[in-house]
């Protein structure tokens, strides 16, 4: 009976977070030697998914069975005895150990209080043959590339006999042939008997290693097809295939072009040359998958990165100066990624929030009248629920805080606001408001850039989408050819009709 | 400001105690309470209080300056140089002592900023290169102003009388100065905002487009500048220095004072009226002890545990509003 079931079952497992219910009663099943693929836009519980495997998160409701018996995971420790094993998208290996050390991490062999190196030494260079990693194993695990670090840790899975391996992108910093040597790994694993979920944006890859394709959407299961007939178009239909209810939404007109992008090169993807233009008026949205180079851009752009090539000219005129100072003078202005971290000086109050870009215009010393009239200013036009212009920031919902982000940049009478993940982190009220408001200043002829892992958003704000894929642009969809089929198969490296 | 409360109280109810403890019966009146002591204490308060303010400005941009003793000892060594060594005018040799002391701060600024080292390896680094550099300049040998600097001497031994028997002690005035000045720079002007926004969270002041940079570099520019013109005070002071213990151990004394009054080693939190009173509070604990013990040996041990239980009576207060929140 025992041989019979299968090696892991999904069922019904609900997971909720503060203000997102991430996974819905998801289920799916893994046999052993199988491998299936686990695909969905960001955001669809993936990941979430993959952590409530590996015993990260404990689920809501719902059960997992191995091998037929129902488990409660207490931990990872404890997912990892089972022999469920995480291989994490950031490889998460300590840099400043050997590798005999990385792959017995944890479960070091001992007699007494003393470290066996010897034994661990030839344990490592034994579960390393495996696949195919052949190192000396006192080296340095920083002395590795990325590919050998992605094999070291299958390695330390098969040290810990794992019959299960989740792997999240594993490819996403392995080059081609790397990622050739993993796919080999991966079949000869199978063979032996190991099941794999296998979480991949590459629907090429999927297509290459999946034996079935499990869709999730919103957290809920959208579908499964059998790994041979799983093409690129039916993953997608699988990824995205939902009807957008289209609001109403004015339509800009746009005047000239205020942002002019030339050869602009990032540090993240050397090789690709990004060309652009953005006129006034105008709300074109970046799109792309995690990883293609969409922040990367946007902060070479505001020059918090140094871009390694390029021009960028605002309003007509060329950025001279490197820095977010210059292009803030220049009228280019970013709500940065990470609010906590770069939007906002958390422990400060919203009153010397609002008025620390803009500050220094109105002289040496600190304009109090000015910081009052504006702080009362941004406060009403933007609708920002707090208690006062003296209240610290970080008390404020994170709706509030992306208020307080665009006012202090609204100050500063910027030509182009550049927005990357406008509405992260902001509940459904103060995003409607945020859309509204952007509307409203393209409208009053402001260009507005922005880039959103949510296709929804960018369906819904932008007048024009561009689509990163590897750092470039792998296309341009005009609104009247905007849908999230066509955004996925130009981020996932396909062409469009 | 609740904090500086705080201190003030504890300052008050030290006073009071020494005041007590320094009854001395020949005479018949508190000795700690003497015009001669007050006097005394004031001048060191003056002194220290500048030390604690230098040390002020790189802590909130959340950084460190080891150095502080270091740079006393050269400003305290290279006056005398200059003026006894050379005859230069002492409206020349002060001037030209501080310019050296700001260059140094700008050379830990750029090895910060430029070269992206930690602010504590820099200072640790100057600390022991400083005092090792003017001991071989030296030679070792006492650095005397030999009577060259009379009316320079007015700034660190001058004094305002009052009464007959006591006078405001003129370094007090120098650090009512400063103080006036940095607390004006912290709190009104648009580069003091920057200062602060930057010692919260670089990243986010950077991506407002403060220049924080070259801040950064200001700060410790503006702590060695003041450094120096604490061992200019120092050195006119005693009338000599001697390379080998002139300024040991002041940074800490410094560090502690600028804590002891409020400013947050994880920077961006501080008000100058708390330095103040820090330096005061750490000057007033050595004046206790030197009037209330036979001897001094026990100095480094009690203003240990005072800043300790200040630091854990602060942080156990936090606590325990933080839990009631």
């Amino acid at each position: 009976m025992a041989s019979d079931a299968p090696l892991l079952e999904v069922a019904g497992i609900s997971k909720a977070f503060p203000g997102v219910q991430a996974l819905s009663s998801v289920d799916f099943v893994l046999h052993r030697g199988e491998v299936v693929a686990l695909i969905g836009e960001n955001g669809a519980g993936k990941s979430t998914l993959m952590k409530v495997l590996a015993g990260v998160h404990r689920p809501d409701a719902g059960l997992l069975r191995l091998l037929g018996q129902a488990v409660e995971l207490r931990g990872p420790a404890d997912a990892l005895a089972r022999g469920i094993a995480l291989i994490h998208q950031e490889l998460s290996l300590c840099d400043n150990l050997t590798v005999a050390a990385a792959v017995y991490l944890g479960a070091e062999l001992r007699k007494g209080p003393f470290l066996r190196e010897r034994a661990m030494q030839h344990g490592a260079r034994a579960v390393l043959a495996q696949v195919g990693l052949h190192v000396d194993p006192r080296q340095l695990v920083a002395t590795l590339s990325p590919g050998q670090k992605q094999l070291l840790e299958i390695g330390r899975a098969l040290r810990a006999e794992a019959r299960v391996l989740i792997m999240d992108e594993p490819t996403s910093s392995l080059t081609q042939v790397e990622a050739e040597r993993l796919f080999e790994v991966t079949d000869e694993l199978r063979r032996r008997g190991v099941g794999i979920v296998y979480i991949s944006h590459r629907l090429g890859e999927v297509s290459r290693l999946a034996d079935r394709v499990v869709g999730l959407r919103d957290g809920r299961n959208s579908g499964e097809i059998p790994g041979r007939e799983a093409t690129h178009e039916r993953m997608v239909s699988l990824m995205v295939g939902r009807t957008l209810s289209q609001e109403q939404r004015p339509s800009h007109s746009p005047g000239e072009v205020v942002l002019r992008v030339r050869g602009v090169r990032t540090a993240a993807f050397p090789e690709a040359c990004v060309d652009f233009e953005v006129r006034s008026g105008e709300v074109v949205g970046i799109a792309g998958l995690l990883g293609s180079g969409r922040s990367e851009l946007l902060r070479a752009l505001f020059g918090a990165d140094r871009a390694l090539a390029g021009q960028i000219e605002v309003g007509g005129v060329p950025l001279q100066r490197h820095g977010p100072a210059a292009a803030a003078a220049a009228g280019l202005v970013l709500a940065p990624e990470d609010r906590k971290l770069q939007g906002l000086v958390l422990g400060m109050s919203v009153r010397d929030n609002l008025s620390l870009p803009t500050l220094h215009r109105r002289g040496r010393f600190i304009d109090r009248a000015y910081e009052r009239d504006l702080c009362a200013r941004s406060i009403a036009e933007l609708g920002i629920r707090t208690a006062g212009g003296g209240q610290v920031v970080g008390s404020l919902s994170g709706g509030n805080q992306q208020k307080v982000v665009l006012g202090k940049w609204l100050a500063a009478n910027p030509k182009v606001l550049v927005l990357d993940e406008p509405t992260r982190g902001v509940d459904v009220g103060a995003r409607a408001e945020i859309y509204a408001r952007l509307h409203e200043l393209a409208g009053a002829g402001l260009a507005v850039l922005f880039v959103s892992s949510e296709l929804e958003e960018v369906l819904s704000l932008a007048d024009r989408v561009l689509v990163l894929n590897h750092g470039r642009i792998a296309g341009e969809l005009p609104r009247a050819r905007l849908s999230e089929e066509t955004i996925m198969m130009l981020a996932t490296g396909m062409e469009v009709a | 400001m609740k904090k500086i409360l705080g201190i003030a109280a504890l300052l008050v109810v030290i006073a009071l105690t020494t005041t007590w403890l320094s009854w001395d019966a020949s005479s018949q009146s508190y000795t700690f309470l003497s015009g001669y002591n007050l006097q005394n204490l004031l001048q060191r308060i003056g002194m220290f209080g500048v030390l604690s303010i230098a040390a002020a400005f790189v802590i909130v941009t959340g950084g460190i300056d080891l150095s502080i003793g270091s740079v006393v000892c050269v400003a305290g060594c290279m006056l005398p140089w200059l003026l006894r060594d050379h005859g230069v005018p002492p409206l020349i040799a002060m001037p030209l002592v501080l310019l050296l002391c700001a260059a140094i701060g700008l050379w830990h600024g750029l090895l910060i900023v430029g070269l992206g080292l930690q602010p504590f390896v820099v200072t640790l680094c100057g600390l022991l290169l400083y005092r090792g550099v003017m001991r071989a300049f030296t030679g070792d040998q006492t650095m005397g102003l030999g009577g060259t600097a009379d009316e320079l001497r007015w700034l660190a031994t001058g004094r305002i009388p009052i009464t007959e028997s006591f006078g405001l002690p003129a370094p007090l005035l120098v650090l009512a100065l400063v103080a006036v000045v940095t607390s004006i720079f912290w709190t009104r002007t648009v580069a003091g905002r920057h200062l602060f926004a930057l010692g919260r969270n670089e990243e986010a002041a950077r991506f407002a487009g403060v220049a924080t940079g070259r801040l950064t570099v200001l700060a410790y520019v503006l702590c060695s500048l003041l450094a120096g013109l604490g061992g200019c005070l120092f050195v006119l002071d005693v009338n000599s220095a001697q390379a080998s213990s002139f300024g040991n151990f002041y940074e800490l004394y410094a560090i502690a004072g600028a804590v002891l009054g409020g400013v947050a080693l994880r920077g961006g939190e501080g008000m100058v009226l708390g330095v103040v009173l820090g330096a005061c509070l750490m000057q007033l604990l050595q004046n206790t002890i030197n009037l209330v013990a036979d001897s001094n040996q026990l100095e480094f041990a009690v203003v240990g545990a005072v800043i300790l239980a200040g630091a854990a009576v602060d942080e156990g207060v936090r606590r325990f509003f933080r839990r009631r929140r």
